[in-house]
């Protein structure tokens, strides 16, 4: 007798999962945390609630207080707390409930987590991993939806990574607490809980490296380039875009520092035009700096000059104006017709 | 609010001081701590010297403070750790650490000269306070890992104005971590005085506040601290969480050689000072006891003199450190962008070495 067909999408195999963002975190973090004992998770309200975004749902349940550590309300000393228990073998992760508040810990990440390894001849390895949500589009109340990336991607000795599917959110964050240096780890927020982003994530595939950029989406016309929740925009400009028969090829960025721009190098010297797409400000920016990369790379190659698609050099607006602020679809299809029109 | 009672075990001219709280330390115990302070004293002079013939870029001595400095380092259990600022150079170098080593920060070749892991000596902290944080954190590792190892912060009455002391203390109290600040009261922030950094009673009552014990204990006093901090080693050590000790000192020199102590201070305050100098108050207590004499003493003189000039000929040798080190620890594992800038200056300095040739 032959032996029952099953559909896998009735009956998946047990390593695929169908997840959000915020659930491949969570996941992440477990796995991260049964592989290694000395993993931490430390952070405000972290614990008991699971943060107030419940990334780190159920883990103080399973793990115990100790490795899941709810820390009195102040961003230095959860940070400079965690570069002590790194100096001792641990590998903490930091929560910081919302990107506008990171900045009182910014002098720990600054000028102690960033440099302590260099400071002493690589005899002291801080593997510090830092969570932040980012981004806007939640209709919050003022420092709940700011850019901050590019601050820390200018500071030596850290590495700033951010995702933008459940596939990476489930593998990045395991390997950026792996890494033995310091980790900043941007989370696209107001994607955590999207039903549309779900993915199938299989837990037993092999992950991309962390500090590796990929392109999403193959195209011919123009190159799109952006990271965390940016690159949801791009991918629907260019689905919008192949209506009118215009082939956009879509790059999702992954790692802000170091930057890897060889896939984008490659794919500019094929489209002959870029257009980099952020939320955050545009002055002196991750968007600038791949400006002036590509242009000293790609000069030969470029049909028109490198277009940005960003926030505005405003502080972020109060929620009724921010339609306004953030880059979209539209402003995205804009600028690829004044690229296709230089 | 109430008046915190100083520890003192010592008065200036060496006589011993009754104290309900705390023992006298053994005499033993405190001819060591002596051969350590005339060690001090004579690395402070010799560094200040170093500065003024150009082989350091800078110094702050903690000339009448050594009293706090080699205390800090003795109470200390080889696993221990200490967390030091700028001005601990005597107490990195009493923890063990080879002067030459220490110094590598103030000399300019690198921003710490010592593996920490070994000599369980964070790196010196320049900022102010940074370093009380990392202690908290390295202290609840010990728990964490279920060690008794006590972790010791030294930072500066300056110091207590930041934010990074106060969440210190917090943490540290919350966390009930084996920890023991030590803030160093020497009475100025380069010129700026205690009483611009607070105005609470003392400073130990700080610790009070945090829910930690906190101690006022005379900074020039070794008997004292040493039974001060030796007591709070112990209970961090046994689980009894952090103390906040604060020892009254002075700082006799200025900030450091480029600062100008005679704007803020008058040369009688400091004079007073000198009066209180932890050395002759030690000597005078352990000759009357017949347990330091002329030949004990000359021994730690010439001690003291030998690492003196093992120092000076150290530094004497001034090669520059190599170019390539710019790049070689940014972080754990390289990246491109690095390496790239890495050929660049090689490049650069080949450069530089054939245009000589060229003239010729």
């Amino acid at each position: 007798m032959a032996a029952p067909v099953r559909s896998t999408a009735d009956q998946p195999t047990s390593s695929v999962q169908n997840l959000t963002i915020g659930k491949a975190l969570n996941l992440g973090l477990r796995a991260a945390m049964e592989a290694d004992d000395k993993v931490l998770v430390l952070g405000e309200d972290v614990g008991k609630l699971g943060g107030v975004f419940r990334i780190t749902d159920g883990l103080q349940k399973d793990f115990g207080e100790q490795r899941v550590l709810d820390t009195p309300l102040a961003e230095s000393g959860i940070i400079g707390t965690a570069v002590g228990l790194a100096v001792r073998g641990f590998r903490p992760v930091c929560e910081i409930q919302f990107e506008g508040f990171i900045f009182p810990g910014f002098d720990q990440i600054s000028s102690q987590l960033a440099k302590l390894h260099y400071r002493t001849q690589g005899g002291i390895k801080v593997p510090v991993v830092i969570r932040v949500p980012y981004g806007g589009g939640i209709g919050a109340v003022e420092h709940h939806s700011e850019s901050p990336e590019s601050l820390f991607a200018h500071i030596a000795g850290l590495k700033v990574v951010s995702c933008a599917n459940p596939v990476d959110a489930y593998w990045m964050i395991q390997q950026a607490i792996r890494c033995d240096d310091p980790v900043l780890f941007f989370e696209p927020k107001r994607l955590y809980h999207s039903g549309a982003l779900k993915a199938p994530v299989d837990t037993a595939a092999e992950p991309d490296p962390l500090f590796a950029s990929r392109t999403v989406r193959q195209g011919s016309t123009a190159t799109l380039v952006a990271y965390g929740p940016s690159v949801k925009v791009c991918l629907d400009a260019a689905t919008a875009a192949a209506e009118d028969d215009l082939s956009l090829e879509v790059i999702d960025l992954r790692t802000l520092s170091p930057l890897d721009l060889e896939p984008v190098f490659e794919s500019v010297r094929r489209t002959g035009r870029l257009i980099t797409v952020s939320e955050a400000p545009s002055e002196s920016s991750i968007t600038s700096e791949i400006a002036a990369r590509v242009q000293q790379e790609c000069f030969y190659s470029l049909e028109s000059p490198v277009l940005r698609v960003t926030g505005f050099d405003t502080p972020y607006p109060p929620s009724k104006l921010e339609e306004h602020y953030l880059p979209d679809l539209d402003r995205v299809l804009h600028a690829v017709d004044r690229a296709l029109a230089w | 609010m109430e008046e915190l009672r100083m520890v003192r075990l010592l008065d200036a001219d060496g006589g011993a001081v009754e104290d309900d709280r705390y023992p006298m330390p053994p005499p033993e115990v405190l001819v060591d701590a002596y051969r350590a302070l005339v060690r001090g004293k004579r690395l402070n002079e010799q560094a200040s010297a170093l500065v003024r013939q150009g082989r350091l870029a800078v110094y702050p001595s903690s000339r009448g403070q050594e009293a706090c400095q080699v205390t800090a380092a003795a109470v200390l259990r080889p696993g221990d750790w200490l967390f030091p600022t700028y001005r601990d150079t005597v107490a990195v170098v009493e923890r063990g650490v080879d002067p030459v080593e220490v110094l590598t920060l103030l000399r300019g070749d690198w921003h710490c000269g010592y593996d920490p892991s070994r000599h369980r000596v964070a790196p010196q902290a320049t900022p102010l306070a940074t370093q009380l944080l990392h202690a908290v954190g390295a202290a609840h590792a010990a728990t964490l890992r279920g060690e008794d190892t006590v972790v010791l912060a030294l930072c500066g009455d300056g110091a207590t104005s930041e934010g990074d002391f106060h969440e210190a203390l917090n943490f540290a109290a919350v966390f009930a971590a084996p920890v023991v600040f030590l803030v160093q009261n020497n009475k100025y922030a380069i010129s700026v005085p205690l009483a611009r950094q607070s105005v609470a009673p003392s400073l130990a009552h700080k610790g009070i506040g945090y829910g930690m014990p906190g101690v006022l204990v005379d900074g020039n006093d070794t008997a004292a601290l040493t039974a001060v901090l030796g007591e709070a080693v112990t209970r961090a050590a046994g689980g009894g969480g952090p103390t906040l000790v604060e020892a009254d000192t002075y700082r006799i020199d200025a900030h450091t050689n480029a600062d100008d102590a005679s704007r803020y201070r008058t040369d009688d305050e400091v004079a007073a000072w000198a009066r209180r100098d932890p050395l002759v108050r030690l000597r005078a207590y352990l000759r009357g006891l017949a347990v330091l004499d002329d030949e004990r003493e000359a021994e730690f003189t010439a001690a003291a003199e030998a690492d003196a000039a093992r120092l000076r000929a150290a530094l004497a040798d001034d090669r520059p450190p190599e170019p390539a080190e710019l790049f070689a620890h940014v972080r754990a594992t390289p990246t491109p962008q690095l390496a790239a800038q890495a050929a660049s200056l090689r490049a650069e300095l080949a450069a530089e070495r054939r245009q000589p040739e060229e003239e010729r």
